[in-house]
C-alpha cells in the first residue's frame, strides 16, 4: 500500500461517525439561515434549492465513490458509507421540502408537477427509490434482511443516476456542467461492472 | 437593497408617457386608441418597480454564461458604441442604420412593464425606450412583409459564453409584424432613466411585455422584414416546449415549469407565489392580435 493511502486510511481510523452526522447538518443550516437573512442573493428560493440539490448530488457521489477508493487506490472509506448515504438522504430531503414549501408552495400544483413535468418526475423518481435504502440503513435490517440488503441496495445505482438526469434535464439547452456530474456518475456505475471490478479485487487491500 | 430609483413612474405624466406625434396627428381616429392608452396608464400606476440592482443582478442572457449572475458578471465585456443596427429584407430603406441615427428620429419614454419569464419568475422593470413602430415608419416596411426577424451580436471575444453550444448562435428571435407593430412593444435603451446595463441588453433591445422573456431579444444588431415566419432560437432548440408565440399564458402548460403561477423576485424566501396573469396583465390591449387563433396550438 502506498503511504498516502495508508497515511489516509489511518486518519480515518480516528475520526469517529458521529462527527459526520454533526458536520453535515452545518450546510443547509447556514444556507437556510442566508436565505433568512436575505444574504442569498436576489432569488433566494432558487438559490437554496439548487445548492442543496447539489450537496444531494455530491453526497451521492460520495457514497458510490466509497467502494471504487477501496478497491483501486486501497482508500478505505467502508464505516462512513452508511452515514455518506444517509446524508444524501437528507439533502434530497431538504430539496424537497424547499421545493414543497417554499418554491411551489401550492398542493394542487404540486401534484400536476410530479406527474406532468418529466424532470420532476425523474427527481421523485430518485427520491422514492432512496427510502427503502434510508430506512434499512440500519444494523437491525441489514441483520433481518441479509443477503438481500445487498440486493435492495443496489438500487442507489438507479436512484444517482436518475438524479443526474435530472439535472441536466432541468437545465435549458444544452450545459456542460450536469453533463460533467452524469459523466463522473456512469463513470462510478463502470467501475462496478465484473470485467473491470474484477481487475484489481484478487489482490488484497 | 437600498437603491432609490431617481426616475419613477410619478415623475412622468401618462400622457407624456403614452401619447407621441402619429397619435396626436391621427385626431379622432385615435380617439379609441387614447381610451386603451389611459387604461394601460392606470394599469401602470398600480405597479411598483424592481430595485436596479436585482433587474441588473439577475438575468438570462446565455451568451454571457448560464447562471443568473454571470451577465452581471462578464457583459462588461461587450463593446456597445459604436452600434449599428442592419436593416434589411422587405423594407424601403434598407441600410446599416447606427444607433444615433436609429435615436435621433424616435420618442423616448419610460414604460413600466411586467416582465415574466419562462422560468416562472417575475419582475417589474421601468424601461426607457421608444415604439418598435417608429423605427419601422422610419425604413418604410414594405406591404409584402409579415413578419420582423431580429438577431443579437455573437462576438465570441466579447462573449465567454458563446463558446460552448447552450443553444445554436447566434440567438434570433421573430415577431408578427402586427405584433411589431402595437404600441407596446418598445425597443429599449434604458432602465430607470439610466442607460440600459449591458446585461440586460445593451445598447438596444427589444421588450414585449406580453410573451415570455426570451421573446425579448437582446443586444440587436439586426432586423429583417420577411414573409416567412423566421426561425427562433429556442424553438429551434426545442420545438415542444417553446412555439413562436410563446404569449404569457397560465392556461397553456409548459413541460417544465406551471405556467399558472410565478414567483415574483424581491420577496425573499417565505414570500407565497403569485397568479400569472393572462397575456401577463395586457390582455386587454393585445387579445384581439389573436383573435381567431387556438392558443394551446400556436403557443
Ligand atoms: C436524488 C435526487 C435528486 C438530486 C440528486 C437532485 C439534484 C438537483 C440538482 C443538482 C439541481 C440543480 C442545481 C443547479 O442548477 O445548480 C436540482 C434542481 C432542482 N430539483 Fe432536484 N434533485 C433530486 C430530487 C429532486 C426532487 C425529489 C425534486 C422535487 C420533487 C426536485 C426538484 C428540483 C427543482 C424544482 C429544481 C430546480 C429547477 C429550477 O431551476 O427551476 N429534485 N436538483
Amino acid at each position: 500500500m502506498n503511504p498516502v493511502s495508508q497515511r489516509i486510511n489511518e486518519g480515518v481510523r480516528k475520526v469517529p461517525t458521529w462527527l459526520l452526522y454533526v458536520l453535515a447538518v452545518i450546510p443547509p443550516a447556514l444556507l437556510f439561515y442566508n436565505g433568512v437573512v436575505g444574504n442569498l442573493g436576489i432569488d433566494p428560493v432558487k438559490k437554496m434549492e439548487h445548492q442543496i440539490g447539489l450537496y444531494g448530488l455530491w453526497a451521492l457521489i460520495a457514497t458510490l465513490s466509497v467502494t471504487p477508493l477501496r478497491r483501486f487506490a486501497r482508500i478505505n472509506l467502508l464505516k462512513f458509507r452508511r452515514a455518506l448515504g444517509l446524508i444524501a438522504f437528507f439533502y434530497i430531503s431538504c430539496h424537497l421540502a424547499v421545493w414543497l414549501f417554499l418554491d411551489v408552495q401550492i398542493w394542487s400544483q404540486i401534484w400536476a408537477d410530479i406527474v406532468k413535468r418529466p424532470y420532476i418526475t425523474i427527481g421523485m423518481g430518485a427520491f422514492v427509490l432512496m427510502i427503502p435504502l434510508a430506512v434499512t440503513s440500519n444494523n437491525w435490517s441489514m441483520r433481518r434482511l441479509r443477503k438481500n440488503w445487498g440486493k435492495l441496495h443496489k438500487l442507489v445505482y438507479p436512484a444517482v443516476l436518475l438524479g443526474g438526469i435530472h439535472f441536466i434535464m432541468l437545465r435549458k439547452g444544452i450545459q456542460l456542467e450536469p453533463l460533467i456530474y452524469l459523466g463522473v456518475i456512469v463513470l462510478l456505475l463502470l467501475l462496478r461492472l465484473p470485467p473491470i471490478s474484477k481487475v484489481r479485487s484478487p489482490a488484497r487491500a | 437593497m437600498g437603491f432609490k430609483p431617481d426616475l419613477t413612474r410619478r415623475d412622468v405624466t401618462p400622457k407624456a408617457m403614452f401619447l407621441n406625434r402619429r397619435q396626436i396627428m391621427a385626431g379622432a381616429a385615435g380617439l379609441s386608441l387614447t381610451g386603451l392608452i389611459g387604461r394601460q396608464a392606470r394599469a401602470q400606476d398600480a405597479l411598483e418597480p424592481n430595485s436596479m440592482e436585482e433587474i441588473a443582478g439577475y438575468n438570462n442572457f446565455y451568451e454571457f454564461g448560464t447562471g443568473k449572475e454571470d451577465p452581471a458578471k462578464y457583459a462588461h465585456m461587450l463593446t456597445t458604441s459604436p452600434w449599428s443596427i442592419e436593416v434589411g429584407g422587405m423594407v424601403d430603406k434598407p441600410g446599416n442604420y447606427s444607433l444615433d441615427d436609429i435615436l435621433s428620429g424616435v420618442d423616448i419614454e419610460e414604460r413600466i412593464y411586467r416582465f415574466r419569464c419562462v422560468e416562472a419568475w417575475s419582475m417589474v422593470i421601468p424601461w426607457n425606450g421608444f415604439e418598435l413602430n417608429q423605427l419601422l415608419d422610419q425604413v418604410g416596411v414594405q406591404s409584402r412583409a409579415k413578419y420582423v426577424a431580429f438577431e443579437t451580436a455573437y462576438r465570441p471575444d466579447e462573449m465567454p459564453g458563446v463558446r460552448f453550444p447552450v443553444v445554436e448562435w447566434p440567438y434570433v428571435e421573430g415577431l408578427r409584424l402586427d405584433e411589431a407593430m402595437h404600441p407596446l412593444t418598445i425597443m429599449a435603451t434604458g432602465i430607470y432613466g439610466e442607460t440600459i446595463p449591458n446585461q440586460n441588453g445593451a445598447p438596444i433591445r427589444l421588450v414585449v411585455p406580453w410573451k415570455y422573456g426570451f421573446k425579448s431579444i437582446k443586444s440587436i444588431v439586426k432586423i429583417t422584414l420577411t414573409d416567412q415566419e423566421p426561425p427562433t432560437t429556442w424553438n429551434k432548440a426545442n420545438p415542444r416546449e417553446y412555439g413562436f408565440y410563446s404569449n404569457v399564458n397560465p392556461n397553456v402548460d409548459h413541460p417544465r415549469w406551471s405556467q399558472a403561477t410565478e414567483r415574483v423576485i424581491g420577496g425573499g424566501i417565505f414570500a407565497a407565489r403569485k397568479e400569472t396573469q393572462m397575456f401577463n396583465g395586457y390582455e386587454e390591449q393585445v387579445a384581439s392580435l389573436y383573435d381567431g387563433m387556438d392558443l394551446s396550438e400556436n403557443f
